[in-house]
């Protein structure tokens, strides 16, 4: 039961770090990075090379 | 079913791109989709986390990957391998071709060590781009949705279909391996290979989307892990980092002592049981 409740908390612990980390990403301009590679057809990812 | 098929076709609603050969640019791009779903498909409406993953890591000069990861990290916390179970297009597409009624052997004697090819694979994607070259090597050599990506792209783009050579050739050859693999083993590249399930699975024990056995009902039948295709014992545990939280198990539990989702076992005593005769797994 203790480990239950234990191993919950660290998933809120997670989820929080998880939100804080893309919001630093964020803040740096990573989507606009994601979003520049994503728009564009990756030559390896569909084995073009 | 339903809500893979849901998943599916939400993370690649963008229709028109199947007929035209142009990925999306809507700015829901630039968001990384909890699955694996190659952002060049045509149809993709997301970005995959793998990719993106892996071109942060490729990168000059390098970035910490701080969305990408944070992302990750969220899905996972917050689902676990239930994104797998439910979110994934290449989880769902596999389960596809398992309907087809061959014999199937899920359990057989290479399937424990084969399991943790997955981590290798993981840590390859992570350091080969960091260390070796600024290629994403999952993408390149593995990833069976950027090969069907590529294989919708050639059949609306005739320019696509004359660039593919030999290394396209190679990822043919892995998806038809997967392709047939999955006739006779459910979801073999879930098991084997994913990266993605890799990490999603070092965050089950954690995860708000949980597992949990209420101790006091179960009878220790054995139901739960002969229905169970992803090899879990569900009453040693169920939250093992190879549950995908398909609720197979629930399905098939006489006493209903099996619950999933995010309130799974809160009024319950629940954990890990130690099956007659045997020992709890830790």
């Amino acid at each position: 039961m203790k480990n239950r409740k234990s191993s919950r908390a660290a998933g809120f612990v997670l989820l929080a770090a998880g939100a804080a980390l893309t919001a630093a990403g964020l803040l740096q301009g990573q989507y606009a990075s994601v979003l520049a590679k994503a728009i564009r057809i990756c030559m390896e990812c569909v084995g073009i090379g | 079913m339903g809500i893979q098929a849901a998943a599916a076709l939400l993370q690649n609603a963008n229709f028109k791109g199947f007929f035209t050969g142009r990925v999306s640019e809507n700015a829901a791009k630039g968001v990384c989709v909890p699955g694996l779903n190659c952002y060049s498909c045509s149809g993709a409406v997301g970005a995959c986390p793998m990719g993106a993953l892996q071109s942060f890591l490729g990168a000059r000069p390098f970035r910490i990957p701080y969305y990408v990861v944070g992302l990750l990290v969220f899905f996972g916390a917050l689902l676990g391998r239930a994104v797998c179970g439910f979110l994934c297009p290449m989880g769902w597409i596999q389960e596809l071709i398992a309907l087809v009624p061959v014999p199937k052997k899920n359990r057989f004697r290479l399937d424990k060590p084969l399991r943790k090819l997955k981590y290798l694979v993981l840590a390859a994607t992570v350091t080969l781009p960091l260390f070796v070259a600024r290629t994403p090597f999952f993408c390149k050599y593995i990833c069976p949705s950027g090969t069907a990506a590529a294989l919708f792209l050639a059949a609306a783009d005739k320019t696509v279909r004359s660039m593919l050579g030999s290394l396209f050739n190679w990822k043919l050859a892995v998806l038809i391996a997967l392709v047939l693999l999955s006739l006779f083993i459910f979801r073999p590249f879930c098991k084997y290979l994913c990266p993605l399930g890799a990490v999603y699975g070092c965050f089950n024990r954690f995860a708000l989307y949980r597992g949990s056995v209420d101790e006091n009902a179960c009878v220790r039948c054995g139901k739960c892990a002969a229905a169970c295709r992803m090899g879990v014992d569900p009453v040693k545990n169920i939250n093992s980092a190879e549950c995908i939280r398909c609720g197979d198990c629930a399905k098939n539990c006489p006493v209903k002592a099996i619950s999933l989702g995010f309130t799974a076992g809160k009024a319950k005593q629940s954990g890990s049981l130690t099956p007659k005769g045997g020992t709890a797994a830790k």
